[in-house]
């Protein structure tokens, strides 16, 4: 069911009335039950993927919780008669226990993700080798890939590594567990919240308000507008580009590349604005998962702003762990010794951020394009925190840090080279990326900019218009958030009219000029596929 | 407490003016269809007829372009109507046909066969040619269920806008002209044309490899023997004398049988052409897909007779309420014979550049 059908709007439409009509008790029984309808709705095997994950999660998590307690009571009768080495060896001896279970839970489920997203490009690149030397292919093999199961996988494993690490308490009621595994509206796309954060407004009782709902709904519109008006809209131009190659080269490559931007931009913010929103109708807060990226004036602070909850859990689960492993602050030392203080303290931290570039490259799809697609992230950052001292000798030099038309150009720069790392998204094999990406400058037309060209791409004039005004609408409202807050609040102070222009408006923007419907093909989340 | 209903009265008034203003918007971004494609609007005309009607024809292009009911009342005083639509399905004459009955008793329906050939939805855009005129009633939802293809939604139609927002790109002149009126295209159904093309390569019917007409076919064509048996009225079934598409001998044995085992009169006018007197020189405008006026005027002469004396009809000329009505629709009926002939001697005195 995805979040643009019909379908979807009425599945929401009666979980939104039961919501609120049914006691406040059964709220969160409500929203378990319909997420479960969701998921089967989906397809009915799922369950098992999701089911095995949340009952895996609850079992170590309550094993480790007992065993965090017995040992709690245990250690505090025999502190006074250890000493520090024995505290501390007692200590170790527990925390090795815990690991294991932890680290049983997490091979099981980071298994089941592996074998049913990876197993098939890992057979292609077995079968890549074989070739090579003339043996015999391996057959592909059928497997179903249950929906938002990159998502539900990590939401989960960041609570089991929570509990082990004692942030907080392992929760005791599964169904509550389960529901914070699969709750419905962040399910196929994210954000990836952490336990802490949402359970509180998940689990407590909630009152219909109609400012929280209507605050909700508007940012359910302002989704629907980006996803339908912009994104469902430029797509149809970036399919012709990118799925002809032969035909569109050049110049072509380079409104691919800007296009696939812009859409991917509004496809998966749109998607979060609806989650959010969807979640705030009903009294829950759900963690924001963009802050403007496309305002970034490098690609450090990108990533800061960008997906912003994958990119926290990788730092949290995989960065960190990472490097403070003692195998890495092993190297840490002979990294010193090799290459001094400056370049040796800088190896772990390399290698780490090398690690998770490559998680977050495969996290996102099972082939070569996302690796590269990661590693080339990786390559961006570590060039420009090596270049930091010229950029701080350039500003001291040249005053120009702070100027509006410098920032601009930072801004520029900065989705440029994001957009250039995003074509690997968009090519189906990393050679032909590269051989595209060359095409921009070795092909390069000045007709390929003509209104012809542009009008040969599938959309008419008036998409073309509709697409600027609605891109236009996108940066004001982004400009202003990031100078003066929320914009809802703002229109929320204006007169009871021009609200209702306002909201009104944006619905009837939608209504007329979303690609969806009869004619267009319901095109899913970009995001729901990872 | 003043305040407070004050507060109601806003969102009342606001509720009344977003729903106001989407249905506005929606009328104005359906197809008015009143100009070149014209099928769409055929439908929605029936609603503004006095319904008493000897005859209703239900059925596709076979018969709203075939028969013509100013010659059925000139000629045998028969008081008919075509609720025809292009490529009406059979589920869909069965719908409209238990609409019809709704609002009238006809003592004759006839239905062409030419639908039998479709077992299952076919295209959306002939499905809203038909459905979307039609008034909402457990028919059309009936009817809408039964066509719908596998990338069409039920909400749609109740939701026209959702279907026919992305016509904001292709509003022309029409669309502001007829927001609110409508013209009307047909002569109680008929849809005129005088022009003339000869049918010289008439195609030949390929062959199938399975000639049986479909389950769900005769499950509707069932329901409508069903239907007009329970209202007392006269199913008459018939075969428009289109040279194409092909009817199949295989498709004509079934229809035959059919008939015998149902007590139903079945005509095949491909069969009498000859006696009819139809002549696709110059009775068609589209090579033998269509008559054209003269050959509709032809056949409904022949048929009339026969729904006079096999049927039973009654000349009702002489009721001066319908000769009323006949007289300005008759005068229409003349008033575009004259117009459509003066555009064509227009188009051929215009020299050629």
């Amino acid at each position: 069911m995805l979040f643009t059908s019909y379908e979807f709007l009425a599945f929401l439409a009666v979980v939104f009335l039961l919501y609120y009509i049914l006691p406040r008790k059964a709220q969160w029984i409500l929203l378990l039950v319909a997420s479960y309808v969701f998921y089967w709705l989906a397809k009915p095997t799922y369950l098992i993927f999701i089911l095995t994950t949340t009952v895996t999660v609850y079992f170590a998590t309550m094993w480790i919780q007992k065993k965090k307690d017995r040992f709690e009571e245990a250690f505090q009768q025999k502190k006074k008669e250890l000493d520090r080495d024995a505290r501390k060896a007692l200590k170790e001896q527990e925390r090795k226990r815990e690991v294991r279970i932890m680290v049983g839970c997490l091979l099981l489920n980071l298994g089941i993700l592996a074998v049913l997203k990876y197993t098939n490009f890992a057979i292609h690149n077995v079968n890549s080798v074989l070739h090579l030397f003339g043996g015999k292919e391996l057959p592909f093999v059928n497997l179903i890939l249950p929906m938002g199961i990159s998502f539900y996988t990590f939401q989960s494993m960041g609570y089991l590594i929570d509990v082990y690490r004692g942030a907080y308490r392992a929760e005791k009621n599964p169904l509550k567990l389960a529901l914070f595994v699969s709750f419905f509206p962040q399910l196929v796309q994210g954000p990836i919240s952490r336990f802490n954060d949402l359970a509180r407004s998940l689990f407590e009782e909630h009152r219909f308000e109609i400012t929280t709902v209507s605050r909700g709904l508007q940012r359910i519109l302002w989704g629907y507008f980006k996803k339908l008006v912009v994104a469902d809209r430029i797509v149809i131009a970036v399919n012709t580009i990118i799925q002809n190659p032969e035909t569109y080269s050049g110049g072509y490559v380079f409104i691919g590349m800007m296009f696939y931007a812009f859409e991917l931009y509004a496809d998966f913010t749109g998607g979060i604005d609806i989650t959010i929103g969807i979640a705030q109708t009903l009294g829950i807060e759900v963690t924001e998962n963009f802050r403007r990226p496309f305002l970034s004036k490098n690609i450090k602070e990108y990533w800061n702003r960008w997906h912003i909850t994958m990119g926290s859990w990788f730092t949290d689960y995989i960065f960190y762990p990472i490097s403070v492993c003692k195998p890495m602050l092993k190297l840490n030392k002979k990294a010193k010794k090799w290459f001094g203080d400056a370049i040796g303290k800088r190896v772990p931290v390399y290698l780490s951020s090398f690690v998770v570039w490559f998680a977050t490259g495969i996290w996102h799809g099972a082939s070569w394009n996302f690796i590269v697609w990661g590693l080339g992230n990786f390559v961006v950052i570590m060039i420009s925190q090596e270049l930091e001292p010229c950029y701080q000798w350039f500003h001291s030099k040249v005053k120009i840090k702070g100027n509006p038309v410098y920032e601009c150009f930072q801004i520029i720069r900065t989705i440029l080279l994001m957009s250039c790392l995003r074509t690997f998204d968009c090519y189906r094999d990393v050679p032909l990326t590269f051989k595209m990406f060359g095409a921009m400058f070795t092909d390069f037309k000045i007709s390929h900019f003509s209104g012809a060209s542009f009008l040969g791409l599938g959309l008419s004039g008036g998409d073309y218009l509709i697409l600027f005004m609605a891109l236009c609408l996108m940066f004001a409202v982004s400009l202003w958030q990031e100078k003066k807050g929320s914009v809802r609040e703002t229109v929320a102070r204006k007169k009871l009219p021009v609200r209702f222009a306002v909201w009104y408006g944006l619905l009837i923007i939608i209504l007329v000029f979303g690609a969806y419907g009869h004619g267009y093909s319901a095109s899913q989340f970009i995001y729901n596929q990872f | 407490m003043k305040k407070r209903w004050i507060r109601v009265g806003a969102v009342l008034l606001g509720c009344a003016v977003a729903i106001l203003g989407i249905g506005l918007l929606q009328r104005l971004l359906m197809p008015k269809y009143m100009h070149g494609i014209v099928e769409g609007a055929m439908i929605a005309e029936y609603y503004e007829e006095e319904k008493n009607h000897d005859v209703v024809f239900i059925g596709d292009c076979e018969l709203y372009e075939n028969i013509s009911p100013a010659v059925l009342w000139e000629e045998y005083g028969i008081h008919s109507y075509i609720r025809g639509s292009a490529q009406q399905l059979i589920w869909q004459s069965y719908y409209l046909m238990e609409e019809t009955l709704r609002y009238e008793k006809p003592d004759v329906i006839v239905f062409n066969v030419l639908a039998m050939k479709y077992n299952e939805p076919q295209k959306e855009e002939y499905n809203r040619m038909t459905l979307d005129g039609m008034r909402w009633s457990s028919s059309k939802v009936g009817s809408v269920k039964a066509s719908m293809t596998e990338d069409e939604s039920f909400v749609e139609y109740v939701f026209p806008l959702l279907r026919y927002h992305s016509r904001w790109n292709d509003l022309n002149k029409d669309d502001f002209t007829y927001f609110f009126k409508r013209d009307k295209v047909t002569h109680n159904g008929y849809y005129m044309r005088v022009d003339v093309k000869p049918a010289v390569n008439v195609p030949a019917g390929r062959p199938l490899a399975d000639y049986s007409f479909g389950e769900n076919a005769y499950l509707y064509l069932d329901k409508m023997v069903t239907l007009c048996k329970e209202h007392d009225v006269e199913l008459v079934l018939v075969k428009a004398p289109s040279l194409y598409p092909a009817w199949y001998d295989e498709w004509e044995v079934q229809m035959e049988e059919y008939a015998k085992e149902h007590g139903l009169k079945y005509y095949n006018f491909l069969e009498t052409i000859e006696e009819i007197g139809l002549d696709f020189n110059e009775d068609t405008y589209d090579a033998g897909l269509h008559l054209n006026l003269s050959g509709a005027e032809k056949l409904s002469v022949y048929f009339g007779n026969i729904l006079a004396k096999d049927c039973g009809l009654e000349n009702r000329r002489g009721d001066a309420k319908l000769e009323a009505v006949w007289t300005e629709k008759l005068a229409a009926y003349e008033a575009e014979i004259k117009e459509q002939y003066e555009k064509i001697n227009n188009v051929k005195e215009t020299p050629e550049e």
